[in-house]
């Protein structure tokens, strides 16, 4: 029995070497980061944030009462419901255009694109995602805006919330169109050939069953597309303007929570100032909402693989 | 006899009860209403590269001029691409963005290579399924979903506070890999996935530890997707643009970075930097600015789909 023993404990030995120890123990710290990365985002943004509420120049219920955003004035007010107005509303502007748009081109490519169309269609939409945003920015700027906006609506400004809402809604197009379209394929063919063996055309096939078999799919695609409306920057910085003061016309300029996160950063704002500090309290205001957004998404897209599997 | 009968009957009450031909409509709305999205999607899309194609390469080819006064300075790519910023915008090139961009490239990949498929390699073929690998998996998936300028004051805190990088080169190239992180780690853990089962089981069968099964026949297996999903998280690093302006990219740097700790610009920011000024003629170079950019992305792209068709094959 202790031969055995001996034999086994000689047999790791040489197994195991030093090397992949090391080896183990980077692969797993690597995959730790991830909790890390979740951590310190988490921990800078609350400490700069309660470094901005001990600030007596600023209350609790300033930041979510006062009416106007300038933090960098001579009297300055923080007033983030300013910001968070102008997100919500450019971000309903870009779900308008996307939702509707994304979907049917989800439907299309699913139910009634041959294998040809989709080969290309599918491409051209990778595309799409895969254009960086400040070319998105400066399509709203120099295209959007004098071409559509102003010829179609006279008098509207350079910059305005209009142009800016569609082009980050032309940007989130591909993201709800591809997770829609892998919801619509997920749903079982035999609900499809079911549908149309009872002699259902394919429109009502398409509208009256595969569309509520997908709906929490379509649903999860809808608030990713929401969640990335409201964290997208370069488009809202460069098309949407810079204006700090409640107010809902969508041809007026208006000012999100990331362009003032970024316009604040590129003024003069040293270390230890309030500027500074609320940048980290917008940081958090953000990351609040877009994570709620995403943990819904991703609740309702687990109810929905579930269904089917 | 009696089939043609049949067709004849249905073929009249097509025409006669109109609820038919109601329903034929409808269907053709419908896929006509469908059409319409699909096209307004790849019009935009058509609409916006030509519109950057035909604003930027008036100012990229050589038998320009700008009125009747001065001939243009810089008309073609390469001196375009090797040229300093200037105040005047026919002189200004995008030397020192794209070499920053180069820069960030390298920081990028060589950070993001490592961890990143370590990270995928623990997850898919060494983590036990208890609830602390769920939550590593949960981290992911939501740190996807974190917008990119949140990054950039993790970064801003991090980065150029705590480490004292300062507003480098490097503490853009580490803020912008923990960016993509998050992407490469799913990519690669995919790669992992696609391979066989049955490759693992031959080698542990032959007498190899889980260790070797894993590093000399699995991660070999997978590597072309694990190098296609590092080009594609690496296209939508050096797009971005939000995060780098925290870490001072944005103020007027005209030199090439040398070291990892001097201060830079990057393609994208410069870019920004053009479409802030408001005379025409800026219009023109910040579309060459993007005609770099894309042609950039198209290669890498190119590159990605490339290896996965050339490599897939093979198992």
């Amino acid at each position: 029995m202790e031969n055995v023993n001996n034999l086994r404990n000689q047999l790791t030995k040489t197994i195991t070497r030093p090397i992949e120890k090391i080896v183990k123990f980077f692969i797993t710290a690597s995959a730790f980061a991830a909790i890390l990365i979740s951590i310190s985002i988490i921990f800078t943004l609350l400490t700069e944030a309660i470094n901005f509420f001990q600030d007596p120049a600023v209350t609790f219920k300033g930041y979510f009462t006062a009416t106007r955003w300038t933090p960098t004035f001579q009297n300055p007010e923080y007033g983030v419901i300013v910001l968070i107005s102008s997100t919500l509303y450019i971000a309903v502007i870009a779900c308008l255009i996307s939702f509707p748009l994304g979907l049917f081109s989800a439907i299309y490519l699913s139910e009634f694109a041959t294998k040809r169309t989709r080969k290309v269609i599918k491409p051209v939409l990778e595309v799409l995602a895969g254009v960086p945003t400040v070319v998105f920015g400066y399509f709203a700027l120099n295209w959007i805006t004098p071409n559509i906006i102003q010829r179609f609506i006279p008098g509207t400004g350079v910059f305005n919330a209009l142009s800016a809402g569609i082009a980050v809604g032309i940007m989130i197009i591909p993201t709800v169109a591809s997770i829609s379209d892998d919801a619509l394929n997920a749903v079982p063919n035999s609900l499809r050939n079911g549908s149309l063996a009872l002699g259902a055309t394919r429109r009502i096939t398409s509208l009256k069953i595969m569309f509520p078999a997908a709906l929490s799919g379509i649903i999860a695609s809808f608030i990713l597309g929401f969640s990335r409306a409201i964290g997208e920057t370069m488009i809202v910085t460069i098309a949407g303007g810079q204006y700090p003061e409640l107010n809902l016309d969508p041809r007026s300029a208006m000012y999100t929570i990331t362009s003032s996160i970024v316009n604040v950063s590129l003024g003069d704002t040293p270390h230890g100032t309030t500027a500074y500090n609320a940048l980290f309290a917008l940081g958090i205001t953000l990351f609040i909402m877009t994570f709620i957004l995403n943990i819904g998404s991703d609740y309702v897209a687990r109810k929905y693989r579930k269904e089917y599997e | 006899m009696l089939l043609e009968s049949t067709e004849k009957n249905m073929s009249n009450e097509t025409l006669i009860t109109g609820k038919k031909a109601e329903n034929a409509i409808k269907e053709s709305l419908f896929l006509f209403t469908l059409y319409i999205c699909v096209t307004i999607a790849i019009l935009t899309l058509m609409t916006l590269i030509y519109d950057v194609l035909s604003t930027g390469t008036t100012r990229l080819t050589s038998d320009y001029e700008v009125g009747l006064i001065t001939k243009i300075q810089i008309d073609n790519p390469v001196d375009f691409l090797t040229t300093l910023d200037s105040r005047y915008p026919d002189r200004a090139g995008i030397g020192p963005a794209f070499a920053g961009t180069v820069w960030l490239m390298i920081i990028v990949v060589s950070v993001t290579f490592p961890f990143g498929t370590g990270a995928a390699i623990y997850l898919q073929e060494f983590a036990p399924k208890n609830r602390l690998t769920r939550f590593i998996e949960l981290n992911l998936t939501n740190l996807a979903g974190v917008p990119s300028v949140i990054y950039g004051l993790l970064g801003l805190a991090v980065f150029v506070r705590l480490a004292g990088f300062g507003r480098s080169v490097l503490s853009g190239g580490l803020t912008l890999t923990l960016l993509i992180l998050p992407v490469v780690i799913v990519a690669s853990r995919e790669a992992l996935k696609a391979v066989p089962d049955t490759i693992r089981q031959g080698a542990l069968a032959l007498g190899a530890t889980k260790f070797q099964a894993v590093f000399r026949q699995v991660v070999p297996s997978a590597i072309p997707g694990m190098v296609t999903g590092m080009v594609l998280g690496l296209s939508r690093a050096i797009g971005e643009t939000a995060p780098l302006i925290f870490m001072g990219a944005l103020t007027y740097v005209n030199y090439f970075p040398d070291t990892p700790l001097s201060g830079f610009t990057a393609i994208p920011i410069q870019v920004y930097n053009w479409i802030g000024y408001p005379q025409a003629e800026w219009k023109e170079t910040a579309s060459a600015g993007i005609i770099l950019l894309l042609g950039l992305l198209l290669i890498m792209n190119s590159l990605a789909i490339f290896i996965r068709n050339r490599y897939e094959k093979d198992l």
